[in-house]
């Protein structure tokens, strides 16, 4: 119809409301996004701003209440093997091996043996776990299950990476490790990555857009370009500028007393 | 590791204060609490590795010196209540040996039960298996498709759930007229007891399966019987097990129930002719059969358990 209706990814007026016991929560509203083949974004907000719900409704996980999301104008009916999400707690298969996991995917198409042991052996090596192939995720830290993890959507040949809040649960140290090689991945990759965080620094030093979003109901509030060049100094003060000012956003509509300044 | 040796130490520094006041307080103190705990390791890295290996052999030694220490008191004891009251009711140790023996080989009583073991064992094993296999086979399917299918779940659970309490014996009239008297009852019997055991925790492990255990399975392109077979079937696994070990312990207790229905063989009939005969070395030898097949076969489930969840530490028997 017109000049939108190429869009990659668009979601498109979408509603979300929840029935919990008598109360009916209202968790998106009107939210309206289009985002570009290859892009990396993120999207940040306050706990229980909907970005999470977002994300779960892209993925196919969760029906919009109206609304729509579109990838190339054919809507999302339900989960697909193009977008793959990372979920914070793994959710690797446990009763699988490193190796197993990885070729979940490639396996559901019935492809033959030896080209998804292929497949699983060339992201196991993009992923750097080779020599971890035959544990199980019991037996390995929460940055090399998050690599699993993202060796899995990939190898299934995803090219949406749905990431919700994936590096939250991890130490500092590894936290940037994995910032890194995501960084790496994507652009060796050429993925388009949605990325929810609640950690402006993060955000900051992904992004290509971030998108702030903010609760009671979740809408979107601003859409942030960072036009910083890769890799990003974090001391820098370009990036400070562009930090403090998502923390503006971010807390310009928090009703407290005691605002603290941004860092 | 510091923290401990320092407690312990703490406690015989108090003596070597009055002896001597000496300016050493760091190096006496140390000695002190190796005399008073061996166990303790002395300060220092280099003495740890082998001193863990002896602490793990001490405490391998102790386990088996309690495991078997504790059944063989209780034998002696037993063989002091019978003489010190001098029953005719209950045999003492030594005459159920005699009567184990001659059930095994024979050549000491030379009657109707003389090494007829493998027999009665046979027969008692063909029905618990028998029965045992058939809760598995029947309870695993049911209890994955009601633990996962809502339909499935709305028209069986209320039946179930009506059926489930009532005692096992209390279908033993019925399950006479219907499989008559005989092994096919006494299967039925075991087959009731087992398979609930297992329909619950089938139930509940697919239950517990973590939701996003699915949705990664749903996003990877899996979906429908393969969902069952890939993810529903290996995550409800260790509760599975549960259940079968559970059922195992009633298969065995249920068989003594159905061999009472008028079958000849069986571990269970020859508890009951022991009864009947007021031969009490024949019954707690019957018993102790029991007790030896169904330790050697929750050992087998066991490792069964081990190797296929060896995925899952925690989940080790």
């Amino acid at each position: 119809m017109d000049s939108r209706r190429r869009d990659f990814l668009a979601i498109r007026d979408v509603n979300k409301t929840f029935q919990i016991g008598d109360e009916r929560v209202e968790a998106l509203h009107h939210v309206n996004l289009v985002i570009n083949k290859g892009e990396l974004v993120c999207l940040i907000g306050a706990s229980g701003c909907g970005k999470s719900t977002l994300l779960r409704i892209i993925a196919g996980f969760e029906q919009p209440s109206t609304g729509h999301v579109d990838i190339y104008d054919h809507p999302v009916s339900g989960p697909g093997s193009d977008r793959g999400m990372v979920f914070q707690d793994y959710a690797l298969f446990p009763w699988l091996t490193v190796r197993e996991n990885i070729a979940f995917g490639p396996k559901q198409k019935g492809l033959p043996a030896a080209k998804v042991r292929e497949i699983a052996g060339e992201y196991l090596n993009m992923v750097g776990l080779t020599p971890f192939a035959d544990r199980f995720p019991s037996q390995l830290s929460g940055g090399m299950k998050q690599r699993v993890a993202i060796a899995r959507v990939l190898a299934n040949e995803a090219n949406i990476l749905l990431m919700d809040e994936p590096f939250g649960a991890l130490d500092a140290l590894t936290r940037e490790q994995l910032q890194d090689e995501l960084l790496q991945i994507w652009a060796r990759t050429g993925v388009t990555v949605i990325f929810v965080t609640h950690s402006v620094e993060e955000a900051t030093l992904l992004a290509d857009r971030v998108v702030v979003m903010s609760a009671g109901p979740g809408r979107i509030d601003a859409d942030i370009k960072v036009d910083l060049e890769r890799p990003r100094d974090v001391s820098s003060a370009a990036f400070n500028e562009i930090r403090r000012g998502l923390t503006q956003h971010l807390t310009s509509h928090v009703k407290r007393p005691t605002l603290k300044a941004a860092a | 590791m510091t923290r401990a040796s320092a407690a312990v130490a703490a406690i015989p520094a108090e003596e070597p204060v009055d002896a001597a006041p000496a300016p050493q307080p760091s190096a006496a103190p140390a000695a002190a609490a190796v005399v008073a705990v061996p166990a303790a390791p002395p300060r220092g890295t280099a003495a740890r590795p082998g001193d863990a290996r002896r602490r793990a052999m001490f405490e391998r030694m102790q386990g088996i010196v309690l495991g078997i220490g504790f059944p063989i008191a209780l034998v002696i004891l037993w063989h002091q209540l019978v003489v010190m009251s001098g029953t005719k009711l209950v045999p003492t140790p030594y005459q159920v040996g005699l009567m184990m023996y001659d059930f095994v080989f024979g050549g000491i009583h030379d009657d109707a039960f003389s090494g007829t073991i493998l027999t009665h064992l046979l027969m008692s094993m063909q029905r618990v298996y028998g029965g045992f296999a058939l809760a598995a086979l029947l309870g695993i399917p049911l209890g994955l498709l009601i633990g996962k299918v809502k339909v499935v779940r709305q028209l069986l659970d209320p039946t179930l759930s009506l059926l489930r309490p009532i005692p096992v014996t209390a279908w033993l009239p019925l399950s006479m007229i219907f499989f008559g008297l005989g092994p096919r009852s006494a299967i039925f019997l075991v087959f009731l007891g087992a398979f609930y055991p297992i329909l619950l925790n089938t139930i509940f492990g697919v239950r517990s399966v973590d939701p996003k255990l699915f949705e990664a399975a749903a996003m990877l392109g899996c979906d429908g019987s393969r969902m069952f077979r890939q993810v529903v079937l290996p995550a409800a696994t260790p509760s599975i097990f549960n259940g079968l070990r559970l059922a195992h312990g009633f298969a065995w207790i249920l068989i003594v129930v159905g061999e009472m229905t008028g079958v000849p063989t069986g571990l269970g009939s020859v508890i009951m002719d022991g009864r009947t005969l007021s031969r009490t070395d024949l019954v707690i030898t019957g018993m102790i059969v029991i007790g030896v097949a169904g330790f050697l076969t929750d050992r087998m489930i066991v490792a069964i358990n081990n190797r296929l969840l060896r995925w899952s530490p925690q989940h080790h028997g």
